[in-house]
C-alpha cells in the first residue's frame, strides 16, 4: 500500500517539475544559509563558512540530482524526454509524419474494416447451441449437388439415422396477411416441431412447438421473430394466445424468439409455423421443398453422419426406384448453408487488405529507415556524448510507437466508418439473407485484430530503423566520410523492400484484373431477354376466390389487360417462376414413343402467357407460341428451350413430338409446338438446362410474376403498375417490386464479383501507388548518395544517356524481380481464388501481361525523375560538395 | 539488500526518531541533531538527507510544511504524521529485536558453566 502511493506520488511527480524544483532550491538555499551561519558563530570567515556548508552538504547539484530521482520515475522521467524529443522530430517533418501515419491508418483501417465482416460472418459463433455440432443434411441429385428433401423421404430419414440426437427441416414460406394498411405479404418458415430444440434455441416468450405440432390435424400455430414482434404488436406482452390470420387461415401465437436469433437461409423469416403438409405436393415423395437440419450425436463425425444417411438414401432408392432414382445424400456443417458464397468473398477481401496492410508498413518501415539514414550524424554525436545503445533504440521504439498509436487510431476510426460505407452498398435483399452482419462493429474480437496488427507493425518499424543502428560506428557517423558503405547496406535492404512492394503491387493488381475480367465476362453472358426497361413483380391473389382454374385465367387476363392498357407500357406477361432466379421447379418427363427405363429427365418447367416471349423479347427460333384462347379445354401444348431440343431431340425435328411425366399419364401428355433460344433461367454464372414453358391459362395459378416492358423510364413507372394491379382486388399482394436491371445487378453472383472487382481493385490502386513512391524512394535516396560518383563519371566524359541508362537499369532490375516474383505469386494466388473466376483462368495471359506493363510504366516513371536529376548533375559543383 | 540501502534505512529511522524527539523541525537541524546525538561520531553528507525526507514524506510517514526557522529564516519543516509515529514504534521494536538477537552471538560463552 505505502509503496504504492509512494509510486503514485513519484509518477505525479512527472508532471510539476518547476514547482518542485523551486521548492528544493529555496530548501536548500535556507539550509546553506543556516550552516554558514552557525559556521560563522564558530569563528570562520565568511568564505570558509560558505565553502565548509557546500562541502558538507555534498555538492548543491548532485543533492538535486539525486533529490530528483527519488521525486519521480528516472526511467519513465527519460522516457517522457524521448517522447517529447520525438513529437518535436515529427512536428519538425509534417510530410514524413503525416505520409507515415496516414498509411498506417489507410493499412489498419482497411483490414480492420474487412476483418470485422470476416468476423461477423465467419469467426462469430451462430447464435445456437452448440453451433458445431449442427450439420445441414439434405438429398443430391445429379444435376444438383445441395437439392432438397421431400416430406416422406426426411420421415424416413429422421427415423432411420442413427447419427443425430435429433433432425428436422425448414422450408420457406411467404405469408399473406391482414393490416391496417391493407393486405400483405411477410416472409416466413414451415418447420418440423423440434426445429428449434434441434438448434438449441429457447423462446424468449411463451412456448416452442410441441411434439406432433407439425402434422396435418394439430391446431395451427406460429411463433413470431422478436423483430415482427416488436414492429407489428409494439412488444405486448399479452401477445401468447392471440389469434393471428396467415395466409387466410387462423393460427394462435404460441411465443416469441429471442432478439439474437436469426437463420439466414430464410432470411428474415417474421413468422415460423410448423409444416402441417397439405396439397399435392407436400406428401408425395417425388416433391422436394425441405431443407434438413440435424444435431450430431455426442463423439459421431460429419464423415460417419455421410456415411449414415448415404446408407439411408441407397435403401430408398431401392425401395422406391421411381421417385428416388439417383437421389444421393450430403451433409455439411451448417454454418455454410448459413453463410453461403460470401465466405469466398470475404477472405479474398481480407487478403486483399492484409496486402495493402503488408504494403503499407513497408513502406513506413523504409521512410523511417531512409529517416534513420538522414540521423546518422546526430545518432553518432548522442552516442559519442555518452547516450547508450539502449537509448538510442528506445528513441527509434518511441516513435515507432507513436506512429502507430496515431495511425492505429486514426485507422479504427476509420474503420468504422468503412463499415458503415460498406454494408451501406449492400442490397437490401442481399443484406436479408445476411442478418448475422447486422451486429457489425468494433467487437472485441475486431479490437484484438486491430491490437494485433498493430502490434506487428510497431515491432516492424522499431526493429527496422534499430537493426540498422547496430552497424553504426560512431567516427563514421560522425566524420560522415564513409557514406559509401553504410549507403550501401542501407540500399541493399531498401531495394530489397521495395521488390516486395512491388511484388504484392502486382498480386494486388492481377487479383483485381482477374475479378474485373471475370465481371465483364459475366455481364457479357447473354439473359437470352433483353433486361432493359422491364418492370418484374410478384402477385398473389387469395386462394378463396381465385383457386378455381376459371377464376385464375380471368385474374391473370385482367392483370395483362389492365398493364397493357397504361401509357409507357409495350407489352405484359406473366410467368410462374421469373428467368435468372434459379434452376429449379422441375419436372421429370418421358417421351411418347420412346423407349423409357426409368431416368429422371429434369427439365424446368415455366408456365407462361401469350406474350411471354414478346415482352422479354426472347427469340423463337421454330414453330408457334401458345395464343390467349388456349386453355384447360384444349390439348396441353408447350414451348421448349433450345437446349431441350439439342438434348433431346439432336438429329430430328422437335415440333409435334410429345412428352409427359414419369409413367406418362394421359393428363401430363404434352404436344411441343415451337422451340425458344435459351432464356437463362438461372443465375448469370449458372449452366442452361433444359425447360419447357406451358401455357399459363391451362394450368393457371393465383400467384405468379408479372413482367412489363416499357418504352421508357421504367422504374417511375412501377408504383403505377403496382396499384393498377391491386385495383382489381384490394386482397390482392405485391411484393418484389423491381426492375429487372436491378435484379441482375443485385443478384449476389454479379453484386459479389462487383463489389469485390472494386474492393480489389481500391486496394491495387492504392498498392500500386505506395509501390511506385517505394520505388521512387529507393532511387531518389541512390541518386543522392551516387552524385559524386556520377559528378566523377560526367567530368570523365559520360554523356547523358548514359547516366540515364545507369538510373534506369538500378531502377529496370528491381522493377524486373520485382514483376517476376509477383507473377508467379499472383497466378498461386489466382488459384487459391479460382471459385470467383468466372470464364477466366488464374493464369490469363492478357491480365498478367497487361498488369506487368501497367507495372513497368509506372516504375519507368518513377524513376524518370531522379534519372534526370542524376543527367543534369553539375559535375564541378558534385565534386566540390566532398 | 545492498549497503545504501541498509543505510537508508537506518537513516530513516533516525530522521523518525529525531522528529519524535523534537517535534516539527527543518532539515539542517535534523542532520545537525543526528549527528550530536551519535556524538559526532557520525559525520554524514546533509544532503543524503533530503531524498530520504522525500521518501519517507512519499509514504506518509511525515509531513512538510513552510514555516519561519528562529532566525527568521523561511524553512521547509518536517514533522512525524500519526501513522509515522506508529512506524516507529514499529520499527523501533524490530531493531531492538535485531540488536538483541545479534548481541547474543557477541556474548562472552559461559552461560552454560
Amino acid at each position: 500500500m505505502r509503496h504504492l502511493r509512494a509510486w503514485l506520488l513519484r509518477f505525479t511527480g512527472l508532471f510539476f517539475k518547476d514547482a518542485r524544483e523551486r521548492e528544493l532550491a529555496a530548501e536548500l538555499e535556507t539550509h546553506l544559509q543556516m550552516h554558514i551561519d552557525d559556521n560563522i558563530r564558530a569563528g570562520m570567515s565568511p568564505q570558509e563558512a560558505s565553502r565548509v556548508a557546500v562541502m558538507k552538504l555534498g555538492g548543491v547539484e548532485q543533492t538535486k540530482e539525486a533529490y530528483r530521482d527519488r521525486a519521480t520515475i528516472p526511467f519513465l522521467e527519460s522516457v517522457v524526454q524521448d517522447l517529447r524529443f520525438t513529437l518535436r522530430q515529427l512536428r519538425k517533418n509534417p510530410a514524413f509524419t503525416v505520409t507515415a501515419t496516414a498509411m498506417v491508418a489507410l493499412g489498419i483501417g482497411a483490414s480492420v474494416a474487412i476483418f470485422a465482416f470476416v468476423d461477423a460472418a465467419l469467426i462469430k459463433p451462430l447464435p445456437y447451441q452448440n453451433p458445431s455440432r449442427l450439420l445441414f443434411v439434405t438429398e443430391t441429385t445429379p444435376d444438383i449437388p445441395r437439392a432438397v428433401l421431400s416430406y416422406p423421404d426426411y420421415l424416413d430419414w429422421k427415423n432411420l439415422n442413427r447419427v443425430f440426437d435429433s433432425m428436422d427441416v425448414y422450408t420457406q414460406r411467404g405469408y399473406v396477411i391482414s393490416t391496417t394498411g391493407g393486405v400483405e405479404m411477410v416472409d416466413g418458415a414451415r418447420v418440423s416441431d423440434g426445429f428449434f430444440r434441434t438448434l438449441g434455441v429457447g423462446p424468449l416468450l411463451g412456448r416452442d412447438f410441441y411434439r406432433g405440432e407439425d402434422l396435418p390435424d394439430a391446431p395451427r400455430t406460429v411463433v413470431l421473430s422478436y423483430a415482427s414482434w416488436q414492429k407489428r404488436f409494439g412488444g405486448r406482452q399479452d401477445i401468447v394466445g392471440q389469434p393471428i390470420t396467415l395466409n387466410e387461415l387462423p393460427h394462435t401465437i404460441v411465443g416469441v424468439l429471442p432478439q439474437n436469433f436469426h437463420f439466414a437461409p430464410v432470411e428474415q423469416a417474421e413468422f415460423w409455423t410448423t409444416l402441417h403438409p397439405a396439397g399435392t405436393c407436400d406428401l408425395r415423395r417425388s416433391c422436394h421443398f425441405l431443407n434438413g437440419i440435424g444435431r450430431l450425436i455426442d463423439g459421431v463425425s460429419q464423415e460417419a453422419a455421410l456415411a449414415d444417411v448415404t446408407r439411408i438414401a441407397k435403401d430408398l432408392e431401392a425401395q422406391y426406384p421411381d421417385s428416388n432414382r439417383n437421389q444421393g445424400a450430403t451433409v455439411g456443417p451448417l454454418a455454410e448453408v448459413i453463410v453461403g458464397d460470401v465466405k469466398p468473398t470475404l477472405l479474398l477481401l481480407l487478403g486483399g487488405a492484409g496486402l495493402l496492410l503488408l504494403i503499407a508498413c513497408i513502406n513506413v518501415a523504409s521512410l523511417l529507415l531512409v529517416r534513420s539514414e538522414t540521423r546518422r550524424r546526430e545518432l553518432a554525436v548522442r552516442r559519442a556524448l555518452g547516450a547508450t545503445s539502449a537509448r538510442l533504440v528506445r528513441q527509434f521504439v518511441i516513435e515507432g510507437l507513436v506512429i502507430v498509436a496515431v495511425g492505429a487510431t486514426a485507422g479504427l476510426l476509420g474503420s468504422h466508418w468503412m463499415m458503415q460505407i460498406l454494408s451501406g452498398l449492400i442490397p437490401k435483399d442481399m443484406m436479408a439473407g445476411m442478418p448475422y452482419l447486422e451486429d457489425l462493429g468494433l467487437s472485441s474480437r475486431v479490437l484484438m485484430f486491430a491490437l494485433g496488427i498493430a502490434g506487428f507493425a510497431s515491432v516492424l518499424f522499431t526493429v527496422t530503423p534499430a537493426l540498422r543502428l547496430s552497424t553504426l560506428d560512431v567516427r563514421d557517423g560522425i566524420a560522415e566520410g564513409a557514406r559509401g558503405t553504410a549507403g550501401r547496406v542501407w540500399r541493399r535492404i531498401g531495394s530489397k523492400l521495395v521488390i516486395l512492394e512491388l511484388t504484392t503491387a502486382m498480386v494486388l493488381l492481377v487479383g483485381a484484373g482477374l475479378l474485373g475480367k471475370s465481371f465483364y465476362r459475366l455481364l457479357q453472358v447473354g439473359a437470352g431477354f433483353e433486361t432493359k426497361r422491364l418492370i418484374t413483380m410478384r402477385v398473389r391473389a387469395p386462394r378463396s376466390a381465385y383457386g378455381e382454374d376459371e377464376q385464375a385465367v380471368a385474374l391473370g387476363r385482367n392483370v395483362v389487360n389492365d398493364v397493357r392498357s397504361l401509357p409507357g407500357v409495350t407489352s405484359v406477361a406473366l410467368v410462374s417462376t421469373l428467368p435468372l432466379t434459379f434452376n429449379g421447379n422441375t419436372e421429370w418427363i418421358r417421351f411418347v414413343g420412346r423407349a423409357y427405363n426409368g431416368e429422371h429427365n429434369e427439365v424446368n418447367q415455366r408456365g407462361i402467357s401469350s406474350d411471354y416471349f414478346a415482352t422479354l423479347q426472347a427469340k423463337l427460333l421454330r414453330g408457334r407460341t401458345f395464343t390467349d384462347s388456349e386453355d384447360g379445354t384444349k390439348p396441353k401444348v408447350v414451348v421448349i428451350n433450345q437446349t431441350l431440343a439439342k438434348k433431346y431431340f439432336p438429329n430430328e425435328d422437335p415440333i409435334g413430338q410429345r412428352f409427359g411425366n414419369t409413367d406418362l399419364n394421359p393428363a401430363s401428355i404434352k404436344e411441343i409446338i415451337g422451340v425458344v433460344d435459351d432464356i437463362r433461367e438461372g443465375p448469370l454464372d449458372s449452366e442452361i438446362w433444359p425447360a419447357y414453358y406451358y401455357a399459363f391459362n391451362q394450368v393457371p395459378d393465383f400467384a405468379f410474376s408479372v413482367v412489363v416492358r416499357t418504352s421508357q423510364g421504367e422504374q417511375s413507372l412501377i408504383p403505377t403498375v403496382a396499384e393498377t394491379v391491386r385495383r382489381i382486388d384490394s386482397r390482392i399482394t405485391i411484393s418484389n417490386q423491381t426492375t429487372m436491371t436491378a435484379r441482375v445487378n443485385d443478384a449476389p453472383t454479379v453484386y459479389l464479383r462487383r463489389s469485390s472487382t472494386w474492393l480489389v481493385g481500391g486496394f491495387a490502386a492504392v498498392a500500386l501507388l505506395l509501390g511506385v513512391v517505394g520505388l521512387y524512394g529507393v532511387i531518389a535516396y541512390s541518386v543522392s548518395q551516387r552524385t559524386r560518383e556520377i559528378g566523377v563519371r560526367i567530368a570523365l566524359g559520360a554523356q547523358r544517356g548514359m547516366v540515364y541508362r545507369l538510373i534506369l537499369k538500378e531502377a529496370g532490375v528491381l522493377a524486373l524481380a520485382g514483376i517476376v516474383i509477383g507473377t508467379g505469386c499472383a497466378i498461386l494466388a489466382a488459384s487459391l481464388m479460382r471459385k470467383l473466376l468466372f470464364g477466366t483462368p488464374p493464369w490469363d495471359v492478357a491480365t498478367l501481361i497487361s498488369v506487368a506493363a501497367v507495372l513497368s510504366a509506372s516504375a519507368l516513371l518513377a524513376s524518370f525523375l531522379p534519372a534526370r536529376r542524376a543527367a543534369s548533375v553539375d559535375p564541378m559543383s558534385a565534386l566540390r560538395a566532398e | 539488500m545492498s549497503k545504501t540501502e541498509i543505510w537508508q534505512g537506518t537513516l530513516a529511522l533516525m530522521i523518525l526518531k529525531t522528529l519524535e524527539t523534537l517535534g516539527p523541525f527543518h532539515g539542517y537541524g535534523i542532520a545537525r541533531r543526528i549527528e550530536q546525538t551519535s556524538g559526532d561520531r557520525l559525520s554524514l553528507n546533509y544532503g543524503t538527507l533530503y531524498p530520504s525526507l522525500l521518501k519517507l514524506e512519499q509514504e506518509g510517514w511525515i509531513a512538510s510544511e513552510w514555516g519561519v526557522s528562529e532566525n527568521n529564516r523561511k524553512a521547509k519543516y518536517y514533522k512525524l504524521t500519526r501513522s509515522g509515529r506508529k512506524q516507529l514504534e514499529r520499527e523501533a521494536r524490530e531493531w531492538n529485536q535485531t540488536t538483541a538477537i545479534v548481541a547474543r552471538f557477541f556474548e562472552p560463552a559461559g552461560g552454560e558453566s
